[in-house]
């Protein structure tokens, strides 16, 4: 059985106590929303873009520990990434929240201190939501989208 | 005094371990557990007594009609309603709700009418209303709350008033726990011939309640919150309103004739029982009356308003921690937040230590928008509670503030 330590984890806590690039950038090149109906959660993606890559990113919301903590990481692990970099990442993050069974990440970095989440499905989409959202702001459907 | 080790005892659930944790359970607003009773009502009914009733000559048939009728009758002391007819049997109140909202409200709204609710409604007794209105052209209005939870009750003598056909009403408040002054409203509402309901999902499970005194034309409630089944649920309304209201779904038992010329609806309540019923369901439900209808009301009372006081004492000496709602003569039910701890980690966190409490915004946005929250926790008590259970509630509120506070 999974220790809850597992899941908040001290990176977790560290980034949920001081998020990394939190905020909004303005302008922006590409923003969007996120909620999550279920639990409340709310979350502001803004880029500043380079051509092809992510210069910056900022996020802002109102979350549980793992939804904020995620978001900080996702925003270090894609600063200077390009678009396909970006969704290949995605896929990996994806595999590693949902997949119980699967083998655990290599090379995800510190994104991999979220593993834990996987023993816990009702919290995947607080991890997700930050990805579904940067997702839209890219697409540049400068929207609201949901994790129901 | 109430054996709560004996009720104990009486709930299989009870002695789960949950993450190697005896279970705390803490969540019986949203589903209150089953005592055996019930469990065996519903198998005792499959393994000898199963068929489809209303029909068929043969016995089982009759022994499951008689069983289904004798629930509803049971139903009846229990709401104290005047007759069986007055008990439509439906899946819960959210169910009930929808049917008056859509039978009565399509023949008896119209433009420039107003369907009165409160700020504390749970979305079940607010959807509804906005769909019937949007249909027919009426229009909803909201009765204020303090920051206490508790309805405006100057705001509503105002509101209330010749344009007023609907007034309906929590009578408790699931998030908050506020125990509303029903049967004054509802008073003040018959003296102006408006139309009532009131939502007992949060009612019935803290004591019996008397329809007739009450008033009330409508009153829902749901079983599982009352120790019963999930998937049965009762809506009692008043003959005389239940007489002039359309039928709602078409399908077997809710006719006496049919042909392609037109069809005759059934008496009532079968009028509004279209199709096969869940018969185990009002079985179940009967045995959870039954249960529930022994227990000495006057010490179930004491019982929870022990517990309430307890956790209301033990919870503000925990830092950073701030009550939601604090209603004078609140039900047993605590709404809180902590500071810097999202309510989703606590729900996480007091699971691995075996307490269920509830976690989000209780179907009840706009209280949590009233309060500028997103969620909070929710931790109800029943008949089988504990203060040994609440002080393991402060426990794990202590493992969560050490671990993100």
């Amino acid at each position: 059985m999974m220790e809850l330590r597992d899941l908040y984890r001290d990176v977790i806590v560290d980034h949920n106590r001081n998020p990394r690039n939190a905020g909004r950038l303005d302008p922006a090149d590409h923003e969007a929303h996120g909620d999550n109906p279920l639990c409340g959660d709310q979350l502001d993606i803004t880029l500043q873009m380079e051509g092809d890559i992510i210069r910056d990113i900022r996020h802002q919301g109102k979350g549980c520990a793992i939804s904020t903590a995620s978001a900080s990481l996702m925003s270090e692990a894609v600063k200077g990434k390009s678009r396909q970099e970006v969704e290949s990442l995605f896929e990996q993050v994806h595999a590693m929240l949902t997949q119980a069974n699967g083998p655990m990440p290599t090379g995800l970095g510190k994104l991999a201190a979220l593993a834990g989440v996987r023993e816990f499905p009702a919290r995947v989409k607080c991890a997700s939501l930050c990805w579904h959202t940067l997702n839209a702001a890219l697409a540049g459907r400068g929207r609201t989208i949901s994790t129901e | 005094m109430l054996d709560v080790a004996k009720i104990r005892a009486e709930f299989p659930i009870l002695s789960r371990k949950i993450r190697g944790r005896p279970l705390v359970y803490l969540d019986s607003a949203a589903s209150a557990q089953r005592p055996r009773a019930v469990i065996d009502a519903i198998s005792g009914y499959y393994e000898q007594h199963h068929s489809n009733v209303h029909r068929g000559v043969h016995t089982l048939s009759q022994e499951a009609t008689d069983l289904f009728e004798g629930a509803r009758e049971k139903v009846r002391r229990f709401l104290h309603a005047a007759s069986t007819r007055e008990v439509v049997f439906v899946r819960g109140t959210t169910e009930a709700i929808n049917l008056v909202a859509q039978s009565w409200g399509s023949s008896q709204l119209g433009p420039g009418d107003e369907v009165l609710i409160t700020w504390l409604e749970h979305h079940a007794n607010i959807v509804p209303w906005q769909q019937a209105c949007a249909r027919t052209g009426a229009t909803l209005r909201v009765i204020p709350i303090d920051r206490q939870g508790v309805v405006d009750q100057q705001a509503f003598r105002e509101m209330l008033g010749p344009r007023t056909r609907m007034l309906a009403i929590s009578h408790v408040s699931n998030a908050l726990g506020t125990v509303l002054p029903v049967r004054e409203m509802v008073a003040a509402a018959r003296e102006l011939g408006v139309t009532t309901l009131v939502d007992g999902a949060q009612g019935v499970p803290h004591g019996p309640v008397d329809v007739q005194a009450l008033g009330c034309d409508f009153y829902c409630f749901s079983g599982h919150k009352l120790y019963g089944p999930t998937g049965i649920g009762v809506l009692y309304a008043r003959e005389a309103v239940l007489a002039q209201m359309p039928p709602w779904q078409g399908g077997g038992d809710m006719i006496l004739n049919v042909s392609f010329e037109g069809t005759t609806y059934n008496e009532l309540p079968y009028r509004f029982e279209a199709g096969t019923p869940n018969i185990a369901g009002a079985v179940g439900l009967g045995a959870a009356i039954d249960w529930f209808g022994a227990l000495d009301h006057a010490a179930v009372a004491g019982h929870e308003a022990t517990l309430l006081a307890h956790a209301t004492e033990r919870l503000q000496q925990v830092p950073g921690l701030s009550l939601v709602g604090t209603a004078p003569g609140k039900a047993s039910v605590v709404s809180f937040t902590i500071d810097g701890i999202h309510p989703h980690d606590l729900g996480t966190i007091l699971d691995s230590e075996g307490v269920a409490i509830r976690t989000g915004h209780h179907c009840a946005m706009p209280v949590m928008k009233f309060f500028d929250l997103p969620a909070t926790a929710r931790a109800s008590f029943a008949v089988y509670n504990t203060t040994t259970e609440v002080d393991a509630l402060v426990d794990a509120l202590g493992v969560a503030r050490e671990m993100l506070g």
